[in-house]
This record gives C-alpha cells, sequence and structure tokens, in this order.
C-alpha cells in the first residue's frame, strides 16, 4: 500500500507539473491549449538532446526549459493572440491542428522508434521497511515541489504576480487599471513553458523513454485534472493532479481488470462534476 | 482507382458528413460544445451489430433501434450539460468519450478489445446490394440529413436554439424553455450520429473500439470548423474536404500528418469562420457581384437574434 502511494506520487507530482501550464494559460486566455502537450514532448527531446551532450542533469533542465519558451512564446504570438477574439472552438482547433503537426514533427526528426533517457543518480535506491523509492522518484518529488513552491512564490509574492492575478480575475478590467497584460501573456507563457519543459525531461527520466506520441495521451488527460481543479486555479490543479495520480496508481494496481487506466481519471472527474459543476476549488 | 475504391472512399464522406451535420446540430445550432461526438458514432454502431447479430433483426429493423439508443444515451448528456457548462462541457464531452470507448473494450458482452463480427451486409428484398449502391443509400441519408438540418434551422425551434447560442440568460428570460431544447439538440445530434454508426458498422461489417476514440471526435470538430460552424454548407464541404484530403496527399506518405495538421492550424488563423462559414473569402470571390445579396440576409439573422 505504501509503494502504491509513492508510485501514485510520483504520477500525480508529473500531472500536476503538466496540468499547471495548462490551467494557467487558461486562466489568463481562456484557451483549452492542447497544444501545451507538443511543449512538454519538446522538452523532452530538447532534453534528451543535451543530456547525451552534456551529462549535466542542470544544465539539461534549463536547455530544454529555453527552447519551450521559445516554443511557448512562439505559440502564444502567432497563433492565439491573433484568435483571441474568435468564438472558442477556433483556438482550440488551432491548437489540436498544431499538436497533430508536431507529432508528426518529432517523429520525422526524432525517429518513430523509443529513445532511451537513461540517468545516472548518486545512488540507486532507497529501501525502507520494505517500501522501494528510486533515485528517480526522488528526483521527481523534490524537483516538482521546488518548481512548484518557486511557481507559488512568484504568483503570490511579486508585482507581476499579482499583475498576473488581476488578468486572470479579468483581463479587460486589469487592462483599464493600468496593467500590462502584454506583459502578464508572456510571463504567463515564459512559466508554462518551462515547467512544461521541465516535466518533459523528468517524464522521459521516469519511463526511462523518448518518443514522438508521449505527449497524446497527457494532451486529453491534462484536461481532466485542469478542469477537476476548477480550471485557472493553481492550488486545485495541484490537489488534482495528486488526487487523479494516485487514483490510477491504486485503482489499476488493485482492480486493474475493469478499466484502463486512461478512462479512470475522466470518471473520477465527470462523477466529481456532477456534484461540483466549478470543480473541486472553483468558484461558482 | 478503380470504381471499388471511389465507392470506399465516398461511403465514408458520406459517412463523414452525416456525422458532421449532427455534429452541427449540437455545436452549430445550439452553441453545446461537444468533443466526444465519436461516442455516440459508436453507440449507433454497436447497437445495430448486437441487434443484427445476436438479436437477429435486419438492417431496416435495427436502424431506427439504433438511432433511438443514441439519442437517448444522447439526451443523457443533454441533461448533464445543464448542470455543467461551456469549456467544463467540452472537457466533460471527452470524458465521455473515453468512459464509453472503455466501456466497448472491456466488457464481454461488447466483444471486448477484438470487437464485433460478421455483421450482416443490408438485403433489399432478399438480394445482396452492390457497393455503389450502398453508396447511394448513404448519400440518400446524408441528403436527409442535411435537409433535416435545414427544417430545424428554419423552425421555430432553430431560432431558439440560436437565441440559446447567444444569449442563454436573454433566452431563459424571453420565455424560452432552455432545459427542454438543449436536450433536444443534443438528442437529435446524438440520434443521427447512430444513424451514421449504423451505415459504418454494415458497410465495414466488423467494428472494435478503437474505430470510435477521441481523435475521431476532434477529426470530425475539425471538420466543422474548417467548413464554417452553424451552416449546411459548411460542415458537408468541410468533411468533404478533410476526409479526401488525405488521399489528396498521398503522394506525400511520410509527410501527410504534417501537413494534415498544418492546414488545420493554418486554416484556424486565417480563415476563422470556416473556409465557407459567412462571410468566407471563398465565397466573397465566387459572389462578388452580389456581395450586398449575400450579407444581407445575415444581417437580417442578427437583427432577428436581438428581438
Amino acid at each position: 500500500m505504501l509503494q502504491q502511494l509513492i508510485n501514485g506520487i510520483t504520477i500525480g507530482s508529473l500531472y500536476a507539473l503538466i496540468a499547471i501550464g495548462l490551467t494557467m494559460v487558461y486562466g489568463i486566455l481562456r484557451i483549452l491549449h492542447i497544444a501545451h502537450a507538443a511543449v512538454f514532448v519538446s522538452g523532452a527531446y530538447l532534453g534528451l538532446l543535451a543530456y547525451t551532450y552534456t551529462h549535466n542533469l542542470v544544465l539539461t533542465l534549463f536547455v530544454a526549459a529555453a527552447g519551450c519558451c521559445v516554443f511557448g512564446w512562439i505559440i502564444q504570438r502567432f497563433l492565439y493572440t491573433p484568435l483571441l477574439k474568435e468564438e472558442r472552438i477556433v483556438p482550440l482547433i488551432a491548437s489540436v491542428g498544431l499538436y497533430i503537426f508536431c507529432e508528426d514533427l518529432f517523429r520525422l526528426v526524432g525517429g518513430p522508434y523509443i529513445r532511451a533517457f537513461t540517468v545516472k543518480l548518486w545512488f540507486e535506491k532507497l529501501v525502507f521497511w520494505g517500501t522501494v523509492i528510486t533515485s528517480q522518484q526522488l528526483l521527481i518529488i523534490f524537483t516538482t515541489a521546488a518548481c512548484l513552491g518557486v511557481v507559488y512564490l512568484i504568483i503570490s509574492q511579486t508585482k507581476l504576480g499579482l499583475a498576473w492575478q488581476a488578468t486572470a480575475q479579468d483581463m479587460d478590467t486589469a487592462k483599464a487599471m493600468g496593467v500590462n497584460v502584454k506583459q502578464v501573456v508572456n510571463f504567463n507563457f515564459l512559466i508554462a513553458s518551462t515547467v512544461a519543459a521541465i516535466a518533459g525531461v523528468l517524464t522521459a527520466i521516469n519511463y526511462n523513454s523518448v518518443l514522438p506520441t508521449m505527449g497524446s495521451v497527457p494532451a486529453y488527460k491534462m484536461f481532466a485534472i485542469v478542469v477537476l481543479g476548477g480550471m485557472g486555479s493553481i492550488p486545485g490543479t495541484i490537489a488534482a493532479g495528486l488526487i487523479i495520480g494516485m487514483a490510477e496508481t491504486i485503482m489499476s494496481a488493485y482492480f486493474g481488470f475493469i478499466m484502463p487506466r486512461d478512462a479512470i481519471a475522466f470518471s473520477v472527474m465527470i462523477l466529481i462534476l456532477i456534484f461540483r459543476p466549478e470543480g473541486l476549488f472553483g468558484k461558482k | 482507382m478503380s470504381l471499388g475504391y471511389f465507392s470506399t472512399l465516398g461511403t465514408f464522406i458520406g459517412i463523414y458528413i452525416i456525422l458532421v451535420l449532427s455534429l452541427n446540430i449540437i455545436s452549430g445550432y445550439a452553441g453545446q460544445a461537444s468533443l466526444g461526438h465519436a461516442a455516440f458514432f459508436g453507440i449507433g454502431a454497436y447497437a445495430s451489430a448486437l441487434l443484427t447479430v445476436k438479436a437477429g433483426l435486419n438492417f431496416w429493423q435495427a436502424l431506427p433501434l439504433a438511432m433511438i439508443a443514441a439519442g437517448a444515451i444522447g439526451a443523457l448528456v443533454g441533461i448533464i450539460s445543464l448542470r455543467i457548462k461551456g469549456d467544463f462541457l467540452a472537457v466533460t464531452t471527452i470524458g465521455i468519450n473515453f468512459v464509453i470507448v472503455a466501456i466497448f473494450e472491456y466488457s464481454e458482452f461488447f466483444g471486448g478489445a477484438y470487437g464485433i463480427s460478421g455483421i450482416a451486409y443490408p438485403m433489399f428484398f432478399g438480394l445482396k446490394i452492390k457497393k455503389i449502391y450502398y453508396l447511394l443509400m448513404v448519400a440518400g441519408f446524408a441528403v436527409l440529413t442535411a435537409l433535416f438540418s435545414f427544417l430545424v434551422s428554419k423552425s421555430w425551434m432553430g431560432l431558439a436554439l440560436e437565441t440559446i447560442r447567444e444569449d442563454e440568460e436573454a433566452a431563459e428570460a424571453a420565455g424560452i424553455n432552455c432545459k427542454k431544447f438543449k436536450i433536444i439538440a443534443f438528442s437529435m445530434g446524438c440520434g443521427f450520429a447512430g444513424l451514421a454508426g449504423v451505415l459504418y458498422a454494415h458497410f465495414m461489417r466488423f467494428i472494435a473500439p478503437n474505430d470510435f476514440t477521441f481523435p475521431i471526435s476532434i477529426t470530425l470538430v475539425s471538420m466543422m470548423v474548417v467548413g464554417g460552424i452553424g451552416t449546411i454548407r459548411g460542415p458537408i464541404l468541410g468533411a468533404l474536404i478533410l476526409a479526401a484530403l488525405p488521399e489528396i496527399l498521398r503522394p506525400l506518405a511520410n509527410y501527410r500528418l504534417l501537413f494534415y495538421g498544418g492546414l488545420i492550424v493554418l486554416m484556424a488563423r486565417f480563415q476563422p469562420q470556416g473556409l465557407f462559414g459567412k462571410n468566407a473569402f471563398i465565397l466573397r470571390m465566387l459572389f462578388r457581384k452580389d456581395t450586398k445579396k449575400t450579407t444581407l440576409p445575415d444581417n437580417g439573422k442578427i437583427a432577428g437574434r436581438a428581438v
């Protein structure tokens, strides 16, 4: 049971990391950003490239984050911002198209096969009373906690974070009050893409694999998490990521034959939404 | 490039047209997000497959029953949509797609991951029909669906749905029973998706859960948006173009999906109303002389909406 809990927390933190970016983009632009999964996969590929040359994990994360920031900014500047006034479904379709495009691009550039991403850390695993924690799991849990802490501090303590909060509540009013909305939107994509890049590298390390389609399941499952957390609420998303990660691990360990893993997240989401239509942490 | 190839491609395009038109009733007319339409396509296909293979009915008996089954489950989603709204509804419909495919895949009753095989080809007066006649039948159903959509859009209900799409609170204040109309829109749209499912199941004669997954739903939404949401020509032409595109792009072989995705991005970016939607540049080019005539009815509609 404790073992499943640890596996669940690991998966849950990865989910939370990916979903944070989505919830931030939704919070500001009200766009369902499916192409976020493409940013996530590009983070994994860039990370793999950097790691094979440098064998330095910190540098790897840095390169992946920088690359993804550029990618995220391009998506924001040239695809989403011009489409903000259109019907809500249009940016969604643009995002889906971009995701299909990128997935195929990764296949063409990176090859259609699985590439290994083996990272050597100081030790292999820790064992406490029969419970195994691998060094990768520890790395993931600590990095996630650090990332979330930094995001929280930026949002709650800095001036830019305050502007972010104001814009998330009401973009037009924030603009009228003199908030530099353009800057907030850029900053938003910067953080979202950085966190996605880190999530991509960590996911690749966790499964020891990088492949073109590694984003396809997260692309859709993340929405269950974002919705469950109340769309645009950061603490809600973190909680929902952990809940879904645990529910999946525990349910597939004990009643794995009833449902495939990917349907569990959505079943949990539908059940909760029927009773709380605004999500767990959403405001009415 | 034989006749068989073209009639198969034509049949698929016809099925896509029915699906996109039915989705358009929900998303285009009533303005309700639905990103899980493939689930209802699947419900129609499975219902008809089970009714013919296990219960021994024939194609023509199974067809209306399968449509009713898909429509009834669609009505349930309509009831859910009364409580869960906007983007939450969009994501919930994604979830419904995943859950329904999981049910098909994991239950013995629906044949599990192997699906259902040995579905009978439809018979006319005891005669097995040729592929080309099947194509004609699908085309006939597609025309019926288009006609039905047209009648709905011109009816009082069409107006009510349009009001709900533009402003639900105002519609409620004007005395429109939003709940009733939303549920009806969902059950009609899903019922016709069920029809497409029946046509698909009896054409392929073998169905599996993979035929109805979420990417299919996304394809349908893309077709609707590329064509022009809320119109009738839009979904038809969108389905035609995007269903034929992979075949046209066949010479590009390895780069097909790259171009497909890229074209959707460019389309959404530069022609967001859809290629054949209101005020689309293709239509403006074609009817440059009588632009006044084409814009006036639209303005009339907008004026009508405010009432």
